[in-house]
């Protein structure tokens, strides 16, 4: 711990995660306020190239707490960190309330299922109730894109974006890049696909907002009601045959696809959607030989991949949902941080 | 009580009239008494105009004011008292309140509430079916009777082709003209901006153009057939203002109006979801900006209107698509269709106030929009030079939405005079009177 007698202002040691393996030096040693000026983490869309990269270096010298005997670090000792989710999604709270966890916050789950136009409490209201008891960080999830920047332009503490609506899934996207870059060991030059529904994905959109600001080259691949043209402004090529593209690729992102959008008549049933976009075994041989197959989960088995194929040599899924882990203690760490800086 | 009110020395324009030039202006017993030089009498209020234009009093043919039933964000006395500070003379409000404004009594209300302010002349636009749901016709011939000067269910299209056909053929009857939200409600379903790629890179779900065009064609083909009087309200797209251009050319009667966001700010302007920029019809592109300017440019486009559209604060600080539609606009209109149509020379000053005073009141068959001797006492002065800045804090309207806080303008009312009375006066710009 810091003496009373430190007059610079200075994080304590305790506030530091450990180094990584190998003693190399972490970017964390460089003061967060430049590497790291953000409290809050709303979007990939607003991060450099070098931010996206402090922050997976930064999940890098996490990584190891999670095989340790004691799982935890006390980075966020004494803080609060409030999990709140407006929209059901059980796998992502449990990340985040674990992440929180192992960096030694107190956790707090909130979950409402309000409309988003139920106007008896609005999220404003809400959010600052729950700034009022003393909370640190918010982690919020919603239906409704644009929530997470409400809540931060009307409280004090750091707003981590959970998935809002079709907007933004920040925390899914870096952990994509993290496994691509950790099995790959490069993002720059990287060909990644992302398959299926990326128009009403929020995971597709984090996916390519940072991929394409770290030199990967993405083609989105889906029916052209899923995978429109207008995302070729984003910077990435869009591809509605798969078969002819599929041998190109070091990476095939899978996203997930809703029943529901039967009914809005974006395809006509999952069996021509699976047949035409699905990860196939027969399809797979079409692939690269290493290609990464990745999903954010839960997987549609038997629609948007096969099950040998969810469950086989290429597949990374359930590394994506441990790495989940490093990257949320990293974000929260560092929007922590940059919050107390200022 | 004051007898003359004379304005000395002021640019004195009047479409109506052809005329632009220095003059006095007399207004005695509520009425225009003269134009031209006038002698100073004891007693007479009197406005030294010099450096300024005197003009009839501008009209807003497409205000929402709220009451009755959400008086929190507006009252018929807190609009028309936004109006006079913005130079408007003459309102005229859609139905969309709750409840509707689609019965004899409900018109009547609106008058006698606008009676009771004493401010500006407010005109009640009667709903044209019963209770705005597009069903069935509500009694326009008696709202008529009380001075309904148009109809709309305006806040949403007519979606039947069958109900919009009988209210074109019944409203003919009437010799009032129907003014349609042209927006097809399938296409526009669950939409809260317009359907662009600001709308996808922020996830919103889109309104696209098609969904305004849809209706213009259709209900062109109907208006035609019945040969009633046809409004477009509030347009936005490139493509209706072309669909409305043809159809004039075709000899159709078909008017439209647009207001000052469409033709200043895009969807780019969306951005950190900042519901101030949320509106209906939403900000459209570049393209449809630049549309709509030229279609102000060549008369295509009739009259300026503003849309104003006051909300609580409560509203507005939902998430963005939760948030309702609309922003205020009566007290910042004239600077910005000066800085939107004039300062870039789209418009000179004689144009613009023709497409705010003679426009609506010609299409609403209204006895206002002119300085014609012994017409109605309604008069505007505006500072064309006059630099400001947007203040919402300083507002009459009793709601905030505005995206343009902070902006500088130049231009602005001066005095507003509604039926030889001085309703408004900027600070600094005050009258004297003779001793």
């Amino acid at each position: 711990m810091t003496t009373p007698s430190h007059t610079a202002p200075q994080r304590p040691l305790a506030a530091q995660p450990p180094s990584p393996a190998g003693g190399a030096p972490t970017p964390l040693e460089s003061p967060p306020q430049v590497s790291w000026p953000h409290k809050n983490l709303l979007g990939l869309e607003d991060l450099t190239a070098a931010e996206i990269l402090h922050l997976l270096d930064t999940a890098k010298a996490f990584e190891d707490v999670s095989t340790r005997s004691v799982k935890k670090v006390p980075a966020l000792r004494g803080r609060v960190v409030v999990n709140l989710f407006f929209e059901d999604s059980t796998r992502t709270r449990m990340s985040f309330s674990l992440a929180a966890q192992r960096l030694s916050a107190d956790v707090i789950d909130f979950s409402e299922k309000t409309s988003s136009l139920n106007k008896g409490e609005s999220v404003r209201d809400t959010v600052r109730n729950i700034e009022a008891m003393g909370v640190d960080l918010i982690v919020v999830r919603h239906g409704a894109a644009g929530v997470p920047h409400l809540i931060a332009r009307n409280v004090q503490c750091s707003v981590i974006n959970a998935g809002d609506g079709r907007h933004e899934h920040p925390t899914q996207g870096l952990l994509d890049i993290y496994t691509m870059r950790q099995v790959k060991s490069r993002i720059a030059g990287l060909k990644v696909a992302i398959v299926g529904d990326v128009v009403n994905s929020r995971v597709a959109r984090s996916n390519i907002h940072g991929l394409t600001r770290l030199g990967a080259e993405v083609t989105l691949v889906g029916p052209t009601t899923l995978a429109p043209r207008s995302f070729e402004r984003f910077g990435v090529r869009v591809c509605h045959d798969f078969d002819s593209v599929i041998g190109e690729f070091d990476v095939i992102n899978m996203l997930r696809i809703q029943r529901e959008r039967i009914a809005s008549n974006v395809f006509p049933s999952l069996g021509e959607y699976s047949r035409l976009f699905g990860l196939s075994n027969e399809r797979m041989k079409r692939a690269k030989a290493d290609v990464l197959v990745m999903h954010p989960g839960p997987v549609n088995r038997g629609i948007e991949m096969s099950p040998e194929v969810a469950d086989g040599a290429r597949s990374a899924i359930l590394r994506q949902v441990t790495n989940g882990l490093a990257v949320r203690m990293a974000a929260m760490f560092l929007c922590k941080q940059a919050g107390e800086a200022t | 009580m004051t007898t003359r009110l004379l304005i000395r020395r002021g640019r004195v324009i009047d479409p109506t009239q052809g005329i632009d030039e220095i003059a006095d202006v007399t207004l005695a017993h509520g009425k225009v008494a003269a134009i031209g030089r006038a002698a100073e009498q004891p007693g007479d209020q009197v406005i030294d105009a010099s450096g300024k234009i005197v003009c009839p009093g501008l009209i807003d043919m497409h205000v929402h004011l709220r009451e009755p039933g959400n008086e929190d964000a507006e009252t018929i006395a807190s609009g028309a008292a936004a109006a006079v500070a913005g130079g408007f003379t003459s309102i005229v409000c859609m139905p969309n309140t709750k409840p509707a404004l689609d019965t004899e009594a409900m018109i009547e209300f609106v008058y006698r509430q606008a009676d009771r302010a004493r401010s500006c002349n407010v005109f009640p636009i009667g709903a044209i079916t019963k209770g705005r749901e597009g069903k069935e016709l509500a009694e326009i011939g008696q709202m008529v009777r009380a001075g309904a000067v148009a109809f709309s269910d305006d806040g949403v299209g007519i979606a039947s082709a069958t109900v919009m056909l009988r209210a074109l053929q019944y409203v003919g009857m009437f010799n009032r003209p129907i003014i349609q939200h042209c927006e097809d409600a399938d296409l526009a379903a669950g939409g809260c901006m317009n359907a662009g790629f600001t709308a996808t890179r922020l996830g919103l779900p889109g309104i696209p153009a098609a969904a305004e065009e849809l209706m213009v064609q259709r209900d062109l083909l109907l208006a035609e057939s019945t040969g009633c009087a046809y409004h477009v309200a509030h347009i936005s797209t490139a493509g209706a203002v072309q669909l409305v251009r043809d159809a004039k050319r075709r000899g159709i009667r078909v008017t439209t109006e647009v207001c000052p966001h469409h033709l200043l700010l895009t969807d780019e302007f969306v951005e950190q979801y900042d519901t101030n920029y949320k509106m209906n019809p939403p900000l459209r592109s570049k393209t449809d900006v630049d549309a709509c300017i030229a279609g102000v440019a060549d008369g295509t486009i009739d009259c300026l209107i503003t849309d104003h559209a006051p909300h609580g604060r409560e509203g507005k600080e939902l998430d963005f698509q939760a948030a309702p539609f609309g922003i205020v606009g009566l007290e910042v209109a004239l600077g910005l269709f000066a800085k939107a149509l004039v300062a870039p020379g789209h418009l000179n000053w004689n144009q613009l106030i023709a497409r705010m005073t003679t426009a609506p009141a010609r299409i609403l068959g209204l006895r206002k929009g002119s300085l014609a001797l012994s017409g109605d006492g309604d008069v505007t002065i505006i500072d064309p030079d006059l630099p400001w800045t947007v203040d919402t804090s300083l507002f009459q309207s009793k709601s905030r939405n505005c995206p343009y806080e902070g902006w500088p303008l130049v231009g602005r009312a001066t005095h507003t005079i509604v039926g030889g009375e001085l309703k408004f006066a900027l600070e600094g710009s005050p009258s004297s009177m003779v001793a």
